[in-house]
């Protein structure tokens, strides 16, 4: 193989790195709520977008620029998921799972919606933070500063909170009331205050992604529908309860995805959806999923 | 003698429940046959394709309780279908219609065989995502679906080669001859003991399996023919509105049959058809606001789910029952 069509694969698996962390944050956020929740939550595209919003409102117009807004703006849109925990959900959790879909499913369609109303449907340019500007040449593929940065954080986010989950006392907890909230509670831990919590989290990692996207990828509000649905084959790939199946399938069908792009480019926008029937047809509940 | 007495008892509210419905469907085949008279026809023909389809939709939702989030596949595809053979072959519409359905009863059979192969929220998630796929692939392959343009100007060839129907009034009639025939076949499927079998499924899985009932096999069936009367539903709107475009294969769509059979009521026979009046309605109402719409159905899905789980018809019901 000559050296530009190495060039060429390095470049788009690269690509296709930074596109997986963006799937690995957003299944992460999804398996994490499904986890406690038992719900899917068809707002966390809704919410990833409203990030990247946030990122240019914030940022842009309040002068806290690109580093604050990393901060601020999961944690407004935890603190937003939150109060739609509290407000709306409460009435769901004692049926069918369902509903829950549907429930998020409306209020994403209500938010994406009025972001369309006040934004219209083109998107909004958002730079590159000065510091990140710039990038390296590794010899066999050029190495944008920000997107380097992008998928180190994405990293270690995701490796972060695997390892709380796994490893530390509240994960354990956590844990614990996934398997059996009944029992958990009569050890006197206080249940519904951790499943808001999980659900604060499991979205302020969407807003996370948000912000993050807010610079490569134009923010419009119909962002969030479309990496949604490709999430949920990585969710669906990965296997839904599962923390690493999130993370491994995010990054993996990235990488897959900026291949196929390489070898047969007409099928890059459909090669996750054909993984995923694979794998239903080979190993139906997910890499790393248990059977629900 | 408790058990007899109630048992004719539940057979007498059973006649009585049909002499409602065959009342109900009188008057709607009554109401539609008057509506083109009253409301722009071409109107009420868009109800009448969403109503087919919200029908079908609830043959898999309502009946079987599985809930599809990609039916849009089935009714995009099959007005494509339905559109390329009238416009290239010049088929005639009996025909169109014929080969939308097989369109949407073969994709049916492919994505039902590996959607079932998961249950309840998965479901919904993989024929979410198998849906996206086809609607890809409708946007790559400009050879069938005229890509981003869409068909436009299909032909409304003459039925059975011989009948003329392209005009707004005739074509109301074809419209309405299809939309009865295939609403009075899926409460005919619904009354048949493979319907009955589906409630079965629907009301206790495990219960039906334990009684020797092949769920798999029972689920795929489903799914199959909801996925054909989609198609029927797909291509009728092809034929009659002359048009299919990528509108027609988006998620959008497969959220606005949710909320159609959501609105009227999941599992009611006339549910479906309500609901397709309510949201056609709607969008009559919010014309010039279209950017609210969005907003509007989302903001309708949330109070469903959140208070009105039945719909409705099914509220209504309720009501009745109590008495």
């Amino acid at each position: 193989m000559d050296h530009l069509s190495i060039q060429l694969i390095a470049g788009q698996v690269l690509i296709g790195i930074i596109n997986g962390s963006f799937y690995a944050l957003l299944a992460l956020g999804l398996a994490i709520i499904f986890g406690m929740l038992n719900i899917v939550n068809f707002m966390q595209g809704a919410l990833y977008m409203l990030g990247a919003f946030m990122a240019y409102i914030v940022g842009e117009h309040l002068g806290i620029g690109y580093w604050g807004a990393l901060i601020v703006c999961p944690i407004l849109v935890g603190l937003f998921g939150i109060v739609l925990e509290r407000v709306f959900f409460r009435a769901i959790y004692d049926i069918d799972p369902v509903y829950g879909l549907l429930l998020t499913f409306g209020l994403a369609i209500i938010i994406e919606g009025i972001f369309r109303i006040i934004f219209g449907s083109a998107g909004i340019p958002y730079s590159i933070p000065d510091s990140l500007r710039g990038g390296i040449n590794l010899g066999f593929v050029f190495l944008p500063y920000y997107r380097g940065w992008v998928v180190l954080v994405s990293l270690v986010v995701c490796l972060g909170t695997w390892l709380a989950i796994e490893k530390t006392p509240i994960g354990a907890r956590l844990r614990a009331a996934t398997e059996n909230p009944g029992a958990v509670r009569t050890f006197g831990i206080n249940v519904p205050l951790m499943v808001t919590c999980t659900y604060g989290f499991g979205v302020a990692l969407a807003g996370l992604a948000g912000v993050m996207a807010a610079p490569i990828y134009s923010v419009s509000p119909q962002m969030g529908t479309s990496i949604l649905i490709v999430t949920f084959a990585v969710v669906v790939i990965g296997g839904l309860g599962s923390i690493v199946g999130a993370i491994v399938a995010g990054y993996g069908l990235g990488i897959i995805e900026g291949l196929t792009k390489v070898f047969f480019p007409e099928a890059s926008s459909t090669v996750v959806f054909v993984a995923m029937a694979i794998i239903l047809l080979l190993r139906p509940k997910g890499l790393f999923g248990r059977m629900a | 003698m408790m058990a007899m007495l109630s048992h004719t008892h539940r057979s007498d509210s059973r006649k009585l429940q049909m002499k409602l419905n065959l009342i109900a469907f009188a008057a709607m085949a009554g109401l539609l046959v008057i509506a083109p008279f009253a409301i722009y026809p071409l109107l009420v023909v868009q109800i009448l394709c969403f109503a087919l389809f919200a029908c079908a939709f609830n043959l898999l939702m309502g009946f079987t309780g599985l809930l599809s989030f990609g039916h849009a596949m089935f009714y995009g595809w099959s007005a494509y279908i339905a559109g390329h053979v009238s416009k290239e072959y010049g088929a005639t519409p009996e025909l169109a219609l014929l080969f939308g359905m097989a369109t949407g009863a073969m994709l049916g059979l492919i994505v039902g065989a590996l959607a079932i192969k998961r249950q309840g929220i998965y479901l919904a998630m993989i024929t979410l995502a198998f849906a996206q796929m086809m609607f890809f692939l409708a946007v790559q392959m400009h050879a069938i679906t005229g890509g981003e343009d869409g068909l436009q100007g299909i032909p409304r060839n003459r039925l059975f080669g011989l009948i003329d129907i392209d005009s707004t009034g005739r074509v109301y009639w074809f419209a309405l001859g299809v939309f009865l025939l295939a609403f009075l076949a899926m409460w005919r499927i619904k009354r048949s003991p493979f319907g009955e079998n589906l409630k079965a499924i629907r009301e206790n899985e495990p219960r039906a399996i334990s009684l020797g009932c092949n769920t798999a096999r029972y689920k795929l069936a489903a799914f199959v023919l909801s996925a054909a009367f989609s198609g029927l539903a797909g291509s009728l709107k092809a034929i009659s509105l002359q048009l299919a475009t990528l509108t027609d294969v988006g998620w959008q769509i497969s959220g606005e049959v949710i909320l159609m059979t959501l609105v009227g009521g999941v599992g009611t026979i006339f549910g479906p058809v309500i609901g397709a009046v309510v949201v056609v309605g709607l969008e009559q109402m919010l014309l010039g606001f279209d950017d609210w719409i969005p907003v509007i159905y989302g903001s309708v899905f949330v109070l469903c789910v959140l208070f009105f789980r039945k719909g409705i018809l099914g509220q209504i019901q309720h009501v009745f029952q109590k008495d």
